[in-house]
Parts: C-alpha cells; structure tokens; sequence
C-alpha cells in the first residue's frame, strides 16, 4: 500500500495536469472562435468562385487548358494537410491514416505516390517513408493567402512537368464543434464546377477571352482550394483539441477522486493503528 | 434619380463593400472600364490598381489587387485577394515598398530573371496603387 506522503504528491500532480488540460482547452476554444470567424467570412469567396468557375467552364473544351487536362494515371501526389501541433485527440491520426490506406490502395495498383506535407505532423509521420517530395510547415497559424499560392504554385508546377498525373488533397474536414472527419478531394486535374447551367444562359462579355480568363482563374482557383483546407484543418484542429482537453479535464477529476479516497482510507488505518498501539501500551502498564 | 447598381466586393477575409452605387470604375485586363446600371453581363479579369465607385455623388476609392469581376442583373461582384480602403493604408510602408521595387527593378533589370521581374513589378504596381488611393483621400 502506497504511504500517505506518496498519495499526496500524485494528488496533487494530477491537480497540476488538470490546471494545465484546462487552460489549454479555454485556450482552443477562443482559438477555434477566430478560425471559425474566418472560415465564415471566406465562405461567401469561395461560393462566388466556384459559382463562376461553373459559368466559366460549362461548355468550354477541359482538353485546352494544361491544368484541367486528363491524363493516364501513373502516378498520384497526395497533399496531406495536418496541423503543426499535436494534442488534439485522433484527429491527424485520421487523416493520417486514411492517406495511408489510400496510399497503400495506389500503390497496389502499380502507380508511384508521392507526398507534400502540410503541417509538423504530417512531415514528422512520413518524414522516413522516403516519398515526401515537399514539406510545409509553420504556417497553419497565420492565414496568409501567399502561404496557399506557394504550396498551390509549387503542386501546380509539379503538375505541368508530368511529375504527377492526378493531384489529391487530404484534409479534416470541419463538420462541426464535435465532429470532424478526414476528407479527400481532388485538386488537380482541375474538374470542371458542375450547376453553372442556369447562370450560363446569360450571354456574357467576355474580357479577354474566355480561355484567356481561365488562363488566369485556374491557378487562383488552385489557391482557394489550398487556403481552404488549411482553414478547414485549422478549425478542425481546434475543435478537437478543445474536446480532447475537456476529457482530459475530467479523466483528472476521476482520478483525483479515487487518490482522495485511498488517501483517506490510509489515514483512517493510520490513525486506527495509533489507537490501538495506546490502548495497547495503557493496559500493558495497568497489568 | 437613376438606377443603381449593386456592388459587392468580396476578398478572402470577407466582403469590404456591399452598397448600392451609380457608378463603378475598375482596372480590367484590357484597361479601365466603367459600369454603369443596366449593363450586359460581363466577366473580367482584374489587375492590380484603383478601383472606385460613386454614390450620391461621392466618390470612394479601394486600392484592389488580382481577381476578377463579374456584372449581372445590375449586380457587379468583385472577386479579389485584397482590398483597401484608402483610411487603411500606411502611406509610409507603400512609400518604402515603392522605393524596395524600384531597386529591385533596377537590378533584375540587368539579368534576366523573369520571375523576379514579374514579381517586383507586382510590388510596384500595388505600392504605386496603394499611394494613389491614399492620396485620394487626402482632404484638399
């Protein structure tokens, strides 16, 4: 049986990691606040784009422009986007594995898979896997859309020269406060936006010409679908953290109550045994 | 009164306008172009530069940079990475990112370095309109 002095120093240990599990989930709760916030605001962008985008593309020949262009698939290049800092329950572990699967699903059909990692996890979990061809890290924090053209240019890049024929983004997708999944999208070849239909109808002025225009939209497009799962991850990672540290909070609790009582049980023993060593010493002097 | 029209510019932190205006005027692939109300429908991409509006014979500036505009049903949508409104620009900083371009184009000038060209000529293009904007909305 552990002595009193060994239960308290645990008590309060736990104390200590409670103080700690709970200031981090307040922390990921204001954090996710903000994220939130700018998932919300950037929204109504990424509509507007995809509903012009479908006007764009309806009717007009993929074949024309290098970034829609369908080629045989021989190899794939997964973008795994992840957040730069762990303790957030499951969450990079999903998309982590999930890319995994998919990797292992490509591979068994003969075709090369190479990786871009966005984010501290994803580079740490695939750094020895010997197929990362980029790493981006430190950049979840500050949403800054240059961060997204980098990484979109870069992958883009990769693209034209043939070092990939089909570009996949794998992400966590923000569902809500309490779930949030890992998810796969296409990124490259671009997909032409389908239910641009009704706006289609209205005859429109193009300028410059409509594939000059999309000369210039593909690669912005690129970059909006980047910004948005970074902003994505970046809500999610909050998210799960926030709930990650509130059962941390309450596993502690759980703990500091069954110490609590082994404690008191070991004083009560203490004390019993006191008694008895006095009762036990006045009647041998009585005798 | 005439009719009006309704802008909507939106960059990827939120909308920075969405009013009803008479009159807009922005730097278009092929050059300035002005709307008014009851325009064809029209797409255009965006450079970086000026783009104003007037509204109850006020004019407003905003110094935009890429994207592109779409004019509907008497709606004219800006799509653009950024936008700022004259009150929001440090005057100094342009100063200094102009005289940063000026040098950097001095120097790619001699090589030929196409990609730091394109890139310092952005620099300028945006340090230049961000001053055109600011100095708009000096009070005369």
């Amino acid at each position: 049986m552990a002595s009193l002095k060994d239960v308290k120093v645990k008590i309060s240990g736990v104390k200590k990691t409670s103080q700690i599990t709970k200031a981090m989930n307040m922390v990921a709760a204001a954090k996710l606040r903000g994220a939130q916030m700018k998932m919300e605001r950037f929204r109504p962008y990424a509509e507007k784009y995809n509903a012009a985008m479908g006007n764009l593309s309806t009717g007009m020949d993929a074949a024309q422009f290098p970034l829609m262009e369908v080629r045989e698939v021989k190899s794939v290049e997964l973008l795994v986007v992840t957040s730069d800092r762990g303790l957030c329950g499951s969450f990079n572990s999903n998309i982590l594995k999930q890319t995994e699967r998919l990797m292992r699903q490509l591979e068994g059909e003969g075709k090369k898979v190479s990786l871009v990692c966005v984010g501290k996890k994803a580079a740490g979990y695939f750094k020895r896997s010997g197929k990362v061809r980029a790493i981006y890290t430190d950049i979840m924090g500050n949403f800054q859309m240059f961060n997204a053209r980098a990484i979109a240019q870069d992958v883009a890049g990769n693209f034209l020269s043939g070092g990939a024929d089909e570009v996949h983004i794998m992400y966590g997708r923000f569902q809500s406060v309490a779930v949030q999944r890992p998810a796969q999208q296409q990124f490259l070849p671009v997909k032409s936006v389908e239910g641009g239909a009704a706006a289609a109808s209205a005859d429109y002025i193009y300028e410059p010409s409509t594939t000059e225009i999309m000369d210039v939209m593909l690669p912005l497009y690129l970059n909006v679908m980047v910004y948005h799962a970074m902003l994505e991850v970046s809500a999610s990672e909050h998210a799960a953290r926030m709930s990650a540290m509130d059962n941390a909070t309450s596993a502690c609790k759980d703990i500091i109550n069954s110490l609590t009582l082994v404690y008191n049980k070991a004083r009560q023993a203490g004390i019993t045994g006191e008694l008895m060593d006095i009762v036990g010493g006045a009647e041998a002097l009585k005798g | 009164m005439a009719e009006k029209l309704q802008l909507e510019v939106v960059t990827p932190k939120g909308a920075v306008v969405s009013e009803s205006v008479d009159l807009v005027t922005a730097p278009g692939y092929a050059g300035e172009f002005g709307i008014l109300a009851n325009h064809a429908p029209f797409l255009s991409t965006i450079k970086i530069g000026v783009l104003s509006y007037k509204k109850d014979q006020q004019v407003e500036d905003l110094m935009v940079s890429g994207g592109f505009c779409e004019v509907s049903n008497n709606k004219v949508t800006f799509l653009v990475e950024s936008a700022e409104r004259g009150t929001e620009i440090d005057v100094d900083r342009a100063l200094r990112a102009k005289e940063r371009a000026e040098k950097r184009l001095a120097e790619v000038a001699s090589q030929r370095e196409k990609i730091d060209r394109t890139r310092a000529e952005a620099a300028m293009q945006r340090a230049l309109s961000r001053l055109k904007v600011a100095e708009r909305r000096k009070p005369k």
